[in-house]
């Protein structure tokens, strides 16, 4: 029932949102649906805590260790960007750069993002996880061009075709998949797609189809998670829509990506027993860092420079899962969770930000301290967060990587350090003048509601201070699941 | 040798029919006319699905079979023809590769294509096994078409012919996929046209034309 619910409550939203249209309830009833929906999370997780791992559906759905934090932090992040989206999307309306019939595209399409990532991170079928992963884009590709400006449309165009071309090869990896289950399942054509059921038989399966099927996953979601060389889509596309949406596609989009690659990759790899599928994460990973790390020098654009930055995270998290092993896979998930949480939170500030210094551009974004101290300290804070300085959970789970790195692959640990040191040093010199520089703007009459802000950089300090037993337990479940190393 | 029975040689014919249409689109440069070779190709589809599903007696080719005929003979082409009257976008500006140097890459993706089915076909238990090396062709030589146009238009047609190839991968190799995630793909291609739609409006209205480089040359300016 309550899994329904996390799946039924956005998909009813979104219908209720095209009839709703501009009436000024519809952002209200924006964030209620998300709080339903984050609610009937809770109670899942709080159901699987108790009964351990569940299917649904004739096993279409399933929830293990793996996928349940991930919902639950889904449906979190979903709740703080409605309450965020609400006063940001009235700005917005009143500077007349959405239409009242945009709005009730962008409320639809909003619960409708969030419904098929509930769908991609729950579904036990490989098959719809690609459906659910293709709608993604498509319910997100007008949300991209909602202000209609030419740079907004080369954004819009450049994410769909690219995403597009790039899932049709997951497609194609998928259908490898199939035939290579299919010989060891039977061609019953039911079981032959069901995660659970290939993992339980991932030892038979034929490795050399396995092997290319990969390649085309890997490039196929890779494509979606922004690994370089595929994440030309990324800065454009965060850059050009509305900032909610750069916030939940950084913070929700590049997880379940990278999610999707992590669950072929345990296929995969049972079949192939050797550890390139591993390298070649790995070596995707490191190339991201590494190229989106100097990228950053060149931005002049806030929500760009934060884009770059979810590049680089992506191929941290990309390099850990490469790596394998209980503890980097520990924490390559802890990875996930605070780059989601930190970097919301940063889109969230730096929205604001844009909006009162009407401008995206960094060289006009000054004093934001003087201006509106809460949005100022909330993107030095998030900024600091992000670019892995402790006591923040980021610094724990880089400082995880990275000790595992010095163990396992010597040669790897300078190029990220040397590829951290980079990015702190860009980013730290872009934010610095951003947030303390000298303004001639007045100091705002009244201050923004950013509560998501401080909401999500609180449970970021938290997790880099203590993780909660039963948090840990699942990362670490999910860590055995994932395997490697 | 055996003999091979008259419907596979058949089927073989389909397929080599499927291969030689992705030629064609490669080197079709008038948009109007690609449009009419997807949707032949979507019918050559149609017709190899239907016969595969007559020599095996499984329904779910039937469904396929009906999937492919409604969405990709009748309903696509019909709105990309309509979406080309309305913005008046007739022929393709010069590719980025001349047309015989395209097609000379086209030959060695087809050989580098067969070469990489080996694995997945000698896998494969059905009858139909020797056409995934065509279905891997058909999906690389629609990517070179997306590759080498620059009207979005050929492009959106190089995509939709990738799908026919991967549909065509997925049913001669197993005899199609699960119904479920059949019905989830056309549901998407069918959503994504119509956000295409949208869209080639949307730019339209901005850049007056539906040239890709418009939005290439917008971008040095920034």
């Amino acid at each position: 029932m309550d899994f329904l619910f996390v799946i039924g409550t956005p998909l009813a939203g979104a219908l209720a949102l095209i009839w709703l249209g501009a009436h000024r309830v519809a952002p209200v009833a924006n964030v209620l649906f998300s709080l339903v929906t984050f609610a009937a999370a809770c109670v899942l997780s709080v159901h699987v805590i108790a009964v351990g791992n569940l299917t649904f559906l004739h096993e279409q759905f399933f929830i293990d260790p793996l996928n349940v934090f991930l919902v639950a932090l889904t449906a979190l992040v979903g709740l703080t960007t409605s309450l965020f989206s609400r006063p940001y999307m009235r700005i917005e309306a009143e500077h007349r750069r959405v239409t009242p019939a945009r709005l009730r595209l962008y409320h639809s399409m909003y619960q409708l993002f969030i419904a098929t990532m509930l769908v991609a991170l729950t579904t036990n079928n490989m098959g719809l996880m690609w459906v659910a992963m293709e709608a993604a884009t498509l319910s997100t590709v007008l949300l991209v061009t909602l202000y209609q400006t030419p740079a907004s449309l080369e954004a819009g165009w450049k994410y769909f075709i690219l995403c597009g071309v790039g899932i049709a090869q997951a497609l194609f990896g998928t259908i490898l998949l199939y035939i290579a289950a299919e010989k060891v399942l039977g061609s019953q054509g039911v079981s032959a797609l069901l995660w659970t059921h290939l993992d339980a038989v991932r030892h038979q399966l034929e490795p050399r189809v396995l092997s290319i099927a990969f390649v085309f996953l890997l490039v196929g979601y890779g494509t979606k998670a922004g690994l370089v060389p595929l994440h030309s889509w990324l800065p454009d596309a965060h850059a050009e829509g509305p900032t909610p949406i750069s916030a939940v596609l950084s913070g929700l989009l590049l997880n379940v990506a990278i999610y999707a690659v992590v669950r072929c990759k345990v296929l995969v790899e049972g079949s192939l027993r050797s550890a390139w599928p591993s390298e070649m994460l790995m070596g995707f990973g490191l190339l991201s860092v590494v190229f989106a790390s100097f990228c950053i020098w060149r931005q002049r654009d806030i929500k760009r420079l934060f884009a770059y930055s979810s590049i680089e995270h992506m191929g941290i998290i990309a390099f850990a899962f490469g790596m394998g092993g209980p503890v980097a896979n520990f924490a390559a998930l802890l990875h996930m969770t605070v780059h989601s949480l930190t970097k919301s939170a940063i889109f969230f500030a730096a929205g604001h930000a844009a909006q009162k210094s009407g401008s995206q551009s960094i060289d006009k974004i000054r004093g934001l301290v003087t201006i509106s101290p809460t949005v100022g300290w909330g993107l030095m804070l998030g900024s600091l967060a992000i670019l892995g300085l402790p006591p923040f959970g980021v610094f724990a789970s880089e400082f995880l990587i990275l000790t595992t790195a010095m163990r396992d692959h010597p040669w790897a640990t300078p190029i990220l350090l040397l590829a951290f040191g980079v990015a702190f040093a860009g980013i730290f010199a872009r934010v610095q003048p951003m947030v303390f520089g000298d303004t001639t703007a007045k100091r705002l009459p009244h201050s923004p509601a950013l509560i998501p802000v401080f909401v999500h950089l609180g449970i970021v300090l938290m997790l880099g201070l203590f993780i909660p037993p039963y948090l840990a337990h699942w990362y670490r479940a999910a860590a055995r699941l994932i395997g490697g190393g | 040798m055996t003999p091979v029975p008259f419907v596979m040689q058949l089927l073989n014919a389909l397929a080599a029919m499927l291969l030689l249409l992705s030629f064609a689109m490669l080197a079709q440069r008038r948009v109007v006319t690609l449009v009419d070779l997807f949707a032949l190709q979507g019918a050559v589809l149609c017709a190899a699905t239907l016969l595969l599903a007559w020599r095996t007696g499984e329904t779910n080719l039937y469904i396929s079979a009906a999937l492919t005929l409604a969405l990709k003979v009748i309903v696509l082409p019909r709105l990309l023809h309509r979406l080309i009257r309305r913005l008046g976008v007739y022929w393709d500006t010069d590719p980025l590769l001349n047309i015989p140097g395209t097609m000379l890459v086209g030959l060695m993706i087809v050989v580098f294509a067969f070469g990489l089915a080996q694995p997945i076909s000698a896998l494969a238990s059905t009858a139909t096994r020797s056409a995934v090396g065509i279905a891997v062709a058909v999906i690389l030589l629609a990517f070179l078409t997306m590759i080498t146009r620059r009207k979005a238009m050929s492009q959106v047609v190089g995509f939709l012919s990738m799908e026919n190839g991967l549909f065509f991968g997925a049913m001669s190799a197993t005899y199609g996929m699960p119904m479920v995630v059949e019905l989830g793909v056309a549901l998407d291609v069918l959503v994504a046209m119509l956000v295409l739609g949208v869209f080639f409006f949307q730019i339209r209205e901005q850049f007056d034309s539906l040239d890709l480089e418009e939005l290439e040359a917008r971008k040095e300016e920034r």
